[in-house]
């Protein structure tokens, strides 16, 4: 299956901003976390197609991934 | 007295604009705090001549309203220091300012309060002196103290909208409930490296509290990118807009809606949390 994966603030460096990736059927978000080499405890806001899910959730073909990492600085 | 007073301003006026030197001898003639004489000036429909190019974007009453107003500034550092300065600017009349710490040497790439003449000085007693540099009429309670849980209540008593400033997870959630339970309206920004976020929260709504859920260990992206100068300018910038809004109750905040700003890539968007 499809899935747009969108990455956001410093997620993106020496990674991406958007690309359209191929994963197997059943792929969890957490899967593409691990696959895209982030760090659970860097990670804040996960949205797909706009509305906030968890780690666990199952990605189905064509949805968008949008993930943030935590920021918390003043 | 109050007549009396007024009439020294109309008098001394040029149109509706009453120069600072005419508020400082009106203060002394009459001994009155500056605070209240700038509030005879307002109520008399007078503009302090230093609001001149606030005109037409608030009106005499707004600015009325927004010197009637008190916002808790919570955390002094980044976004608390440009926030702090705005607000006076802005001409807000009370403000709150909560911070435990002092000023250090890497602050000075990005604290619009510190200066190396000032290092290991409070940074709520260097609001107060600074404040009182550019706006005398805004009275800065400077409060030297971490906020917690424990002491959030009292720190916001008079607060009609607190200004999220911290830079830690559990202390944004913990400030968060106190304003839930105070009701009063919370302006929410965080800043890391070029990126930064805002977002207002109305009592009854729970978007920060889900923005942070789980993520008290967490730990943030400033860690490994830091703070620059421009970041905590552009974020507490539109913290301080939509304070504005809030406290005026004009334009549009967007409820649940957070921006996410990415100044590297030029790229502002809105997220429903």
């Amino acid at each position: 299956m499809l899935v747009n994966v969108k990455l956001y603030a410093s997620f993106r460096t020496d990674r991406f901003a958007m690309e359209s990736r191929h994963y197997p059927s059943e792929t969890t978000i957490r899967d593409v976390v691990h696959e895209l080499s982030l760090q659970e405890d860097e990670l804040g806001t996960i949205l797909v197609n706009t509305r906030r899910a968890g780690l666990h959730a199952h990605l189905a073909d064509g949805d968008t991934l949008a993930l943030f990492p935590v920021l918390s600085g003043g | 007295m109050k007549e009396i007073v007024q009439q020294y301003l109309q008098e001394n006026a040029i149109g509706d604009l009453v120069s600072w030197k005419c508020q400082l001898e009106a203060s002394h003639r009459f001994s009155l705090p500056l605070a209240k004489t700038e509030e005879l000036i307002l109520e008399a429909r007078l503009l302090p001549a230093r609001y001149q190019r606030n005109r037409n974007t608030f009106s005499i009453e707004q600015q009325c309203k927004l010197f009637h107003s008190c916002v808790a500034v919570i955390g002094c550092g980044g976004l608390g220091g440009h926030i702090i300065e705005s607000l006076a600017r802005l001409g807000v009349g009370k403000i709150v300012a909560v911070d435990p710490d002092i000023f250090e040497e890497h602050n000075l790439n990005r604290q619009s309060l510190s200066s190396i003449d000032f290092l290991g000085w409070s940074k709520v007693a260097l609001a107060a002196t600074r404040i009182a540099d550019i706006n005398p009429a805004t009275t800065l309670m400077p409060i030297k103290a971490r906020f917690t849980a424990e002491n959030g209540n009292e720190l916001l008593q008079n607060a009609d909208l607190a200004a999220d400033a911290l830079d830690s997870v559990t202390s944004r959630l913990e400030l968060a409930e106190i304003c839930a339970e105070r009701k009063i309206p919370l302006v929410h920004g965080a800043i890391a490296g070029w990126f930064g976020q805002v977002l207002t929260q109305y009592p009854g709504e729970k978007a920060l509290q889900r923005l942070y859920e789980n993520r008290s260990q967490s730990i943030g992206a400033e860690q490994k990118l830091g703070n620059p100068a421009f970041t905590p300018a552009v974020i507490a910038g539109i913290e301080v807009a939509e304070i504005c809004k809030v406290l005026l109750g004009t334009g549009q905040t967007r409820s649940g809606t957070m921006i996410s700003i990415n100044l590297q890539d030029m790229e502002m968007e809105k997220i429903e949390i």
